[in-house]
């Protein structure tokens, strides 16, 4: 078994590569792209209540439905490759997002609020030097199992052919070649991980001085 | 699309009955393993520091990755799903069994204490009770968990709904993965659905209950 993944490595490092920048790439976008939709969404649901209701509804029907049937369900209107898997994924990435950007901005102690007002700010300067940095950590928190989703539904846009890790465990289940699995598995079980551990640092390093 | 479905709705029957069976399967092993668990976490500082932190970096594992990891263990079908199943569900109740319990007021234990019950008893005729919804709550999302990742394990030869969006991904038959996810996405709603109902239900009742102790 060792023997065979060290091979694998020797023979396919170009390819493992190639896979694994796909992964991250098709990740990263997905990422990028929710969060620049659902955080102006969540303040727009926020600014004006009345959206609220309706856009938490179908986010949260959204976040019910499994993945596998969202990424597929895309399949027929857009056909297969890395750009309908994007929009599946970013589908799948909104709801976190949205969903502990209304908390985050919901939940910031009024008396911080009044108390900005009574120094002299303006209303924008209330949304952005008080409301947004206060909300900060839980918005970081839903982009991290944003973050750690994408990752796992990535490995089965492989499925329609974006590509990533998810090749190489499919191929595996296909061939029944252990060492494919195993390399796959560990891969992206590695990849979620860290991304995990990734967010989990960037707060401590942006809420050093932080009290409460 | 409504051809596929008259021609072959026993075949969209089999296979939704079949996920079904698998979630329910899991639900029973996991919760199992849960009390277990929870039992162990309550009694146990040590524990409940280490299991919860081990469980949520499991469950941040892809489904897709540990399914491949443990083919080699348990080979492929629905073992291996329902192992994989069992394991992400445990962070799910666990988070929010622990949670229940946690959430009650201390008072109310130290009651029961002072009123001569062991710990066994308090835990069976006063905690449990008084955090049933948040019991609910853990195996709602649990369910719909499951119904969510059992689509994904078709892929390992464990049948169910997704066999019919692979098959039809295999053939590209657009009704059959219609079909497929539909149906997986209506399970999924129809379970969350009736599990919200029973916990406002549980909910209301367990809120009266909490008004006359104190």
């Amino acid at each position: 078994m060792y023997h065979q993944i060290i091979e694998y490595f020797q023979m396919n490092s170009q390819r493992y590569f190639t896979m694994l920048t796909d992964h991250l790439q098709i990740s990263l976008c997905a990422l990028l792209a929710a969060a620049a939709l659902a955080v102006p969404a969540g303040f727009f649901c926020v600014r004006y209540s009345v959206l609220q209701k309706p856009v938490s509804a179908v986010f949260g029907i959204l976040r019910i439905i499994p993945s596998l049937a969202i990424l597929l369900l895309m399949l027929p209107v857009l056909g297969t490759g890395a750009v309908p898997a994007a929009i599946a994924l970013i589908l799948l990435a909104v709801p976190p997002i949205l969903e502990n950007t209304i908390a985050g901005l919901l939940e910031v102690p009024p008396f911080l609020l009044e108390t900005a007002g009574a120094m002299g700010m303006t209303g924008t300067q209330i949304w952005v030097k008080v409301r947004f940095p206060l909300a900060l950590p839980l918005i970081l928190t839903g982009m991290k199992t944003a973050a750690v989703e994408i990752i796992a539904s990535a490995t089965l846009a492989a499925r329609i052919g974006a590509g990533g890790l998810g090749d190489l465990i499919f191929t595996g289940i296909g061939l029944f070649r252990t060492d494919l699995l195993l390399i796959g598995g560990i891969s992206v079980a590695l990849l979620s991980l860290s991304a995990g551990i990734f967010f989990h640092l960037l707060e401590k390093i942006i809420f050093k001085y932080k009290r409460i | 699309m409504t051809d596929y479905l008259l021609k072959h709705y026993d075949d969209l029957i089999t296979a939704a009955l079949e996920h079904l069976q698998i979630v329910l399967i899991t639900l029973l092993l996991s919760l199992i393993i849960a009390a277990f668990l929870t039992v162990l976490c309550t009694y146990s500082k040590t524990a409940s520091r280490i299991i919860p932190g081990l469980l949520s970096m499991i469950y941040s594992i892809p489904s897709l990755a540990m399914f491949a990891l443990l083919i080699p263990l348990t080979g492929l079908g629905q073992t291996t799903a329902i192992t994989v199943l069992v394991i992400y569900n445990q962070y799910l109740l666990l988070q929010n069994f622990l949670a229940g319990l946690n959430g009650i007021d201390p008072s109310i234990s130290e009651a029961a204490m002072g009123m001569g019950m062991t710990p066994l008893q308090a835990l069976i005729k006063i905690k449990l009770p008084l955090s049933k919804k948040a019991f609910i709550t853990g195996i709602r999302i649990a369910m719909v968990a499951t119904v969510s990742i059992a689509t994904i394990a078709a892929s390992i030869n464990a049948g169910g709904l997704g066999t019919i969006l692979f098959d039809g991904l295999r053939t590209m038959n657009p009704a059959k993965i219609l079909w497929g996810s539909l149906l997986s996405a209506l399970l999924a709603l129809l379970i969350d659905g009736l599990l919200r109902l029973a916990e406002k239900r549980l909910g209301a009742g367990s809120g009266s209950a909490a008004k006359t102790n104190c």
